[in-house]
This record gives structure tokens, sequence and C-alpha cells, in this order.
């Protein structure tokens, strides 16, 4: 019998009725509420492309079942973190940059690196290399994704 | 349904008078997408077929060449809009749909700038010449006294038009003679080709706006996924259905031959669904067993021996005496393309007619497999090009396009598949497993009197560059039983001039997993083992690996020499023979070249890596590459900086890391653990010189610089410890093999 369950979604509250607690937090994203941010890469927690923000901390979606999220778990997505009118500077450190080819997997880099900036002030590249060891990029970006990150630690 | 007159736009104006009618009506791109209008022009030689000015000014460019991640779709808008002295902002792109955009061709072999792009810049360029034409008549000036500028074409008595004035929703009708190509722009009078143009699809992908197949939804949509036999030519025996009927959700399971699928109303219960249905499949072990894997392939049937590069005598010059003679073998493994996003695709059949959205790369070749698979007319297959995540090469969006199409058939309603991680390295074709023998001579000056090498790889079939789809492989379908790897001959032969030359194409009747290509295929594996083999005979020769190639490069070929040269100067290149073999340390460093001529007859590119060698684990650290670039004309550099990462760092990871796994059954690398690729603390830095030629061609990026990378590796790592590595991936288990530690 599907539930009705509350969450928090980028500030906003949204009740969605679930039939399964194990779902990952990702298909509820991306099928329930038709977010593009969030990314399917694995299912398997491997390659970061899914990861979004709980009260603060880089998570991966597609391994977070909804039974460990409740109404006061902030959840913050790609979309949440920024706008194209009013990006968030890691967002925008990533334009500027042009850190991206696919840009398939640059949902999980922002993610990662915005989470680990919030905590971490002006990082050496090798602190930065080693907070994003298990993003997986396959087009080659690595580079730029670095300077992008670099560049918004000075921003943030 | 073209009520046009035969005569083109050309021949209207050379016959004078009728101008004023010459645009015909031309309805906008979302008409045509609707299909309320009559069928668009598609012919590569017709103007109309690559754009259309709307009555806003705005240009839409129809590409048959896709954006795979390379930022393509900005290149190939610089030049329109260039040509046609529009800005960036109003030229829109339009790529990849059988009904829309001309077949320019599958985007492979570094070639959408190249060729696709040159037909849009004739095009472009076309369609301008008879804009500034109708203007002058219209304006009562001459045409070389007109100013255009933004989209408005200005006489000098400052009257002016607009081109959405001129054309706005009519046809062009101008036919393209390749034979005579339209003047385009000068190079010196470039306002955006050359210059680095920001992305135009950044902004919307690093805030989650952007739509990827994986996005794309349609109103009363299902989730499909296919379960896969657990061995490769297994046979469906029973399937028990009840064991998924306590997940909500299901629509259907649908068995068609050995192609098992589950449909339902939301993507969970479809994953939970293919993940629990039982099926009982017949056991099959048909694969070699991988520890021999390169004895398999020696001894597979070769069907044709092509010979590439054939300059007097090996045999001969092989045979005499007082030379000293040198044999190595290289292999290289087999690799999977690794998407980060699996392939993806939503398929919809309606009154008998098929339209299928993903990922493809060639949607016009998709359209003629679907249609066979389904024994539609082609004209009742629509296929549309939406990006997914990077595509280098034939991965599996056709196949997720054709389980999308079986399952929507099946349902009556629209399907998306999804593959999964698994699906994806199981399941998308292969990079094919090479194996190269070379054999040389070299006198007692030193000089090399023979160069003779074997390539076993597997065969492409005539015309065949399509790739079987798995859906109709598996239910029985009709398809064409290609083997397809694609052009892997080119750079077998070598750019060098040796006395003697005999290069050949060993073609294997069969390869262990259905082939396709992969970034730069073949040549990068080619040269790979020809880039090394000359290094050996450097070292041999007791010459610096430079020097050595400079020696032997044609003297006329000034463009390869310069490459060459200028790597030289940026890596400040410390001239000596390999190897340093300085063992005083556990890291040993090296550094080490390669060169490549794309195909012998376009891109020129020469690296050289920096490598550290941990003797104690075996680990190699590729710290830096130092590329020089001749890909002629530069549309955007920084774009083309870019492709060069993706070129270098993707192929890092195939040398020192990429290996597909398998048992006699069914691949067993089936995740990132157990087919691992590079990582941000492994990433080497990247050091560019991009030789731009404006008045040149422009030639293709996106793999070139992939060629060089395995044997400037290997070169270095030669250089550093004196030994020589020769079986890729150059594991820390076989490096540490090789040094005897």
């Amino acid at each position: 019998m599907a539930m009705n369950k509350t969450f928090s979604v980028n500030g906003e509250t949204v009740v969605i009725a679930i039939d399964d607690p194990d779902m990952p937090l990702l298909y509820l994203l991306r099928d329930n509420l038709a977010l593009h941010g969030p990314r399917f890469g694995c299912g398997l927690g491997q390659c970061g492309a899914c990861t979004v923000h709980i009260d603060g901390a880089a998570v991966r979606s597609c391994v977070t079942p909804l039974s460990k999220l409740g109404p006061v778990n902030k959840i913050v997505t790609l979309e949440g973190l920024g706008t194209v009118d009013n990006p968030h500077p890691v967002q925008s450190a990533f334009i500027a940059e042009q850190a991206a080819q696919c840009g398939y997997c640059i949902n999980g880099m922002i993610m990662e690196s915005a989470a680990f900036l919030a905590k971490t002030k002006a990082p050496t590249e090798a602190a930065i290399k080693d907070a994003l060891a298990n993003n997986l990029c396959r087009c080659g970006t690595h580079a730029r994704i670095i300077r992008a990150v670099k560049r918004a630690s000075t921003m943030l | 349904m073209n009520t046009q007159p035969s005569l083109s736009r050309r021949e209207i104006l050379v016959g004078g008078g009728a101008l004023i009618v010459a645009f015909s009506l031309l309805p906008d791109a979302p008409s045509f997408a609707q299909g309320a209008v009559g069928p668009k022009p598609l012919a590569l030689t017709e103007v109309d077929s690559y754009l259309s000015i709307n009555v806003d000014g705005i240009a839409t460019i129809y590409s048959g060449k896709v954006d795979l991640g390379t930022g393509i779709c900005t290149a190939l808008a610089q030049i329109a809009a260039d040509e046609l002295d529009l800005p960036m902002r109003s030229v829109k792109i339009v790529q990849g749909d059988t009904d829309l955009t001309p077949n320019q061709g599958t985007t492979w072999g570094s070639l959408s700038i190249q060729i696709g792009g040159a037909q849009i810049r004739q095009a472009a360029a076309a369609a301008r010449r008879a804009l500034v034409d109708e203007a002058a008549l219209k304006l009562g000036a001459k045409p070389e006294d007109l100013r255009v500028a933004d989209g408005v074409i200005k006489a000098p008595n400052g009257e002016a038009l607009t081109y959405g004035a001129l054309i706005g929703g009519k046809n062009f009708s101008i036919t393209l003679d390749p034979k005579k190509p339209v003047p385009t722009k000068n190079p010196k009078d470039f306002a955006l080709v050359g210059k680095p143009v920001p992305r135009l699809d950044i902004p919307d992908k690093v805030t989650g706006r952007f739509t990827y197949i994986q996005d794309f939804r349609l109103p009363g949509m299902l989730h499909g996924r296919a379960v896969r036999p657990p061995a490769i030519g297994a046979t469906l025996e029973t399937v028990n259905e009840d064991s998924v009927k306590d997940i909500p959700g299901i629509v259907k399971i649908v068995r068609e031959g050995n192609f098992l699928g589950v449909v339902a109303t939301s993507e969970w219960a479809a994953i939970k669904a293919a993940l629990a249905l039982e099926a009982k499949w017949s056991n099959w072990e048909g694969l070699p067993d991988q520890a021999k894997l390169f004895d398999h392939v020696r001894e597979t049937k070769i069907v044709a021996d092509e010979v590439t590069g054939h300059v007097g005598d090996t045999a001969a010059a092989l045979a005499q005496t007082g030379v000293t003679r040198v044999n190595a073998i290289y292999d290289f493994a087999i690799n999977t393309h690794g998407s980060i996003g699996p392939s993806c695709a939503v398929a919809e059949f309606r009154e008998g007619k098929l339209t299928s959205w993903s990922a493809s790369q060639a949607t016009h070749n998709l359209r003629t497999q679907l249609a066979k698979m389904f024994t539609l007319p082609v004209e009742d297959v629509r296929c549309i090009y939406i990006e997914g995540s990077g595509c280098y090469g034939r991965n599996g969006h056709e196949d997720a396009a054709a389980d999308a199409a079986l399952l929507a058939r099946s349902v009556g309603k629209p399907v998306r598949v999804q593959w999964s991680r698994a699906d994806e390295h199981g399941w998308d074709p292969k990079g094919p497993p090479t194996l190269i023998d070379l054999r040389a001579a070299m006198d007692g000056a030193g000089e090399i009197t023979a160069w003779e090498s074997e390539f076993f790889i597997p065969q492409q079939t005539p015309k065949g560059f399509l790739v079987p789809m798995v859906a109709a492989t598996l239910a029985g379908l009709p398809f064409d039983n290609h083997i397809a790897p694609g052009n892997i001959f080119q750079n077998s032969n070598i750019p060098y001039k040796f006395a003697s030359i005999q290069t050949t194409c060993r073609r294997l009747e069969t390869t262990p997993f259905r082939p396709s290509w992969i970034r730069s295929p073949g040549r990068m594996q080619n040269t790979y083992a020809n880039e090394c083999f000359i290094d050996e005979l450097a070292a041999l020769a007791k010459v610096d690996p430079i020097a050595f190639r400079l020696k032997y490069l044609d003297p006329a070929d000034a463009r390869g020499i310069e490459t060459l040269n200028r790597v030289a100067a940026l890596a400040r290149w410390d001239s000596r023979a390999s190897p340093k073999n300085d063992r005083r340390s556990d890291i040993l460093v090296g550094r080490g070249v390669a060169y490549c001529k794309y195909e012998l007859v376009r891109t020129y590119v020469a690296a050289v890596a920096e490598v550290e060698v941990n003797a104690a684990t075996g680990a190699i650290r590729v710290k830096k590459f130092f590329v020089a670039h001749d890909c002629g004309q530069i549309i955007n550099p920084d774009g083309l900086k870019n492709q060069i990462d993706g070129n270098i760092i993707q192929t890092v990871s195939r040398t020192i890391k990429e290996e597909v796994k398998f048992n006699r059954s069914m691949v067993t690398s089936l995740d990132w653990k157990s087919y691992p690729i590079l990582t941000f603390p492994e990433v080497p830095e990247i050091v560019y010189d991009l030789i731009d030629r404006p008045n040149e061609p422009p030639w293709g990026a996106g793999e070139p610089a992939a060629a060089v990378v395995p044997s400037a590796i290997s070169n270095a790592v030669f250089d550093a410890t004196g030994v020589r590595l020769r079986s890729i991936p150059y594991t820390p288990d076989k490096v540490k093999a090789a040094l005897g530690a």
C-alpha cells in the first residue's frame, strides 16, 4: 500500500505517495519530482553522478533509501543550489572555467565540491583531488573541474 | 510534397526576372516537428537542408552531426554565425533528427568539423550570398557595396533590410554543387571562428536545466528494463512470472525468443522486477579463456590480408646478413566505452509508425536498423537525437533504442528503457583485443632497412557499420549480421620513410565480443605499437628518440616535422638516447615521445609524457603530458583544449587501468570497482601548444591526441626503467613482473 511521506526538497515541503520505503532517493527526485540535476550513473554509490546534499552533506542519492529520510532532513539538489540567473559560486566557477564536456558527471562534481568547500577554506589542489577522488568523469574534464573548484574557493 | 519548381534559385538569378518569388514558403521547425507540413528538404546538396531563417532573423542550423558532449554544437554555431554575419544568440541548432536533419554520416572519426562543419559553412555562405543579392536588388545597390552585420544588410545610403524581412519563413531553394564550392569568408575577417566562444550548453548543464535523454519523458510513458541472459549465447528456457507479481506497478513481462523484459508504471518497479524476475537459461560457455586471450586471437581464422603499406622487399632486407633483426609483440586489451550515464532510450509506436528518441551517434543508421528489425518502411521510422552522457563511439544507445522499441510495441504505449550499470559494462559493444607483431632490420650503420608489421584485428564486413542490436539478436528479429569494429586499419601504415616497409592487417573471422569503435579505434592501438617499436629501434641505435623520428619523417612533410619540433621545445626535451635507467631510487623517472599523423592524411599530434614508476609497487604515475597539435584552422581554441584533455586523460586510463574481465560465459567486470578508470588524484597535468593555421582547412580533434598516449607512456616507462612493456593495460602487477621486483 502506498503511504504519503513528507520530504523537504530545495526548501519546499513535498508530500509523495510511496509504495516502497526501500526506493532510493534518486528516483523520488527524478521520477516523482522531475528534477534533472541528480543523475543515474551506477546505482551503486561508485561514480557520484547522483550526489545531493542532505543537511549539508554530500550524499549518494542512488543508495539512500527513503526510509532513512524524514521531513526534517533538508534535501538540496543542483537546482536548489542555484539557477542560471542566480547561480551558486561553484556553479559560476564551473561556467567561468567551462568545466564540462558532456556534463553528465558535473552534478556530482558541483554538489561534492560545494559541500567540501563549505567546510574547507582555501584548499590545496591535492585536497581538492582527494575530495573528488570518488567522483568519476569519463570525458576527461578533471583539470578544468579542479580549476573551477579552486576558483570557487576564492569566491565563497 | 515538394511543389517547388525544379529551377534552383541560382538558375532563376542567372535567368533574371522572378527574383522576388525565389524564396519559397518554409514552415518553421516546430511545425516540421509536429508533422503538420510536407517533408523538409534533407538532400546534402540543398541549402534548405542545413539552415532556415525565420521572420525574427533567427537561423536554425540542421546538423546531422550531433553533440556527443564535445561542444560541437557551439563550434558549428560559430561557423554558421560567422559565415552569416549573425551573433551567436541568433543561431539555434537542431541535431540528429531523421525528419529534419540531412544524413551527414555517423558522428565519428573526428569528422564533425572537418566534414559537417564544411557542409554547414557552404550552406551558410550560399545563403548569405543569396540574401545579399536579394537585398541589392531591393535596395537598388550593388552587392559589393552592402554591409552586413547582425543579420542586417545596409546600403551606402543607410537603407537597410533584415534577414528576417528578406527570407523569414521561406525556402532558399539553392542547390549546392560540391564541385563548385561557394566562396567563404576570408579567415582574417572571422569574428567568431578561432575565438574561445563559451559553450552554449554549460549554463544549463551546471544548474540542472539541461534535458539529457535520461531526463526525457512522454505523457503516458511506461518504464522498461531488459533482463539479459547470464551468458551471452544462452537460450531462455522458462520464466516464472509469479516471481514478480507482488511488485506494485508491473504492466507486462515481455518475452520474445531470448529477449526478456519487464514494463512497469514506475522506474523503481521496473528495476525491482528486472532483478527479481526468475528465469531459467541454458548454459553457454563460448568465450575464450581470458588468460589465453591473445593465443585465441592468434589462432583465430584469418579471412583476409590487407596490405596497407608496401615499399621495397622487407623479406629480403630482413634476410640480409650483417643486419640486426628486432622482433616485438604488442597487445592491447578489450575496452568498454564506460559512459558515466548508462544508455537510455524512449520509443513509441503510433498508428504503425515508430518514433525513437535516443543518444545515438547515427540516427539515420539507427532508423535503417529499426526499420529492418520491425519490418517497417524506413519512412515509418523517425529517430530523434537527444544528448546523452559522453559518447566515445558506438556504445549501448542503439541497443537501448531497440529494447525500448520492442517493449513499446509489446505494450502499445511509449516506453523508456534505462540501462543499468551492469547492462552497460556487460552489453555495450567492446573495443576488440588487438595483437600486433613487428619486425625490423638495422644495418651496421644504424639505418633501418626493413619494417614489417602484422595487425591481428577483426574483419570489418563490407558496407557494414551497423553494429547488430542486442534486442534484435535475442528476439530473433531481422538484422544485418555485420562485424563492425570501424576503420581499425587506419594508422597501421607508418609516416616514416624506411628502405623497405610491409604493413599488413590480418583480418580475423571473429572476435570474442560484439565489436565496435571506441575513441580513435585502431588508430590508437596501431599507433601504440608503431610508436613503441620505433622507440625500440631508436634505443637500439642509441639515438635520441625525437632525432630518430625526424631522421625518417618525409622531409616534404613540414607540418609533421614542425609538430614534433614544437613538442620538443614545449617539453624542454632532454636530448639523449633512452633509457635513462637511473635506478638509484625506488621512484624511477622517465620521459617518452610519440608522434602521429592521423590516418596519415590529417591532424598532426606529438606528445611527451613524463612518468614516475614505483619500482616497489609497480605503479605508474603519469605526471605530465606535453602536446603539440596541428588540426589546421582552429574553430574554438578552448573547445580544442577540452578535447585534448579528454583524449589524454581517457587514454591514460585505458593505458594503465582498463581491461574488460570475463569468464567463459559473460563479462564479469560489471561495475567501476571491477573496471576502474582514472581518478582525480591520478590525472596528469596537460600542457599544450596549439598550432593554429587559419588559412588551412579545419581537421578533426576529437580523437587524434588519444592516438599518441599509450606509446608516449610506454616509451617513458622504458626511459625510466630500461624495461619495455608491451601488454596494455600496464597494471602494477604486470609492471612489477616486468621489473623483476
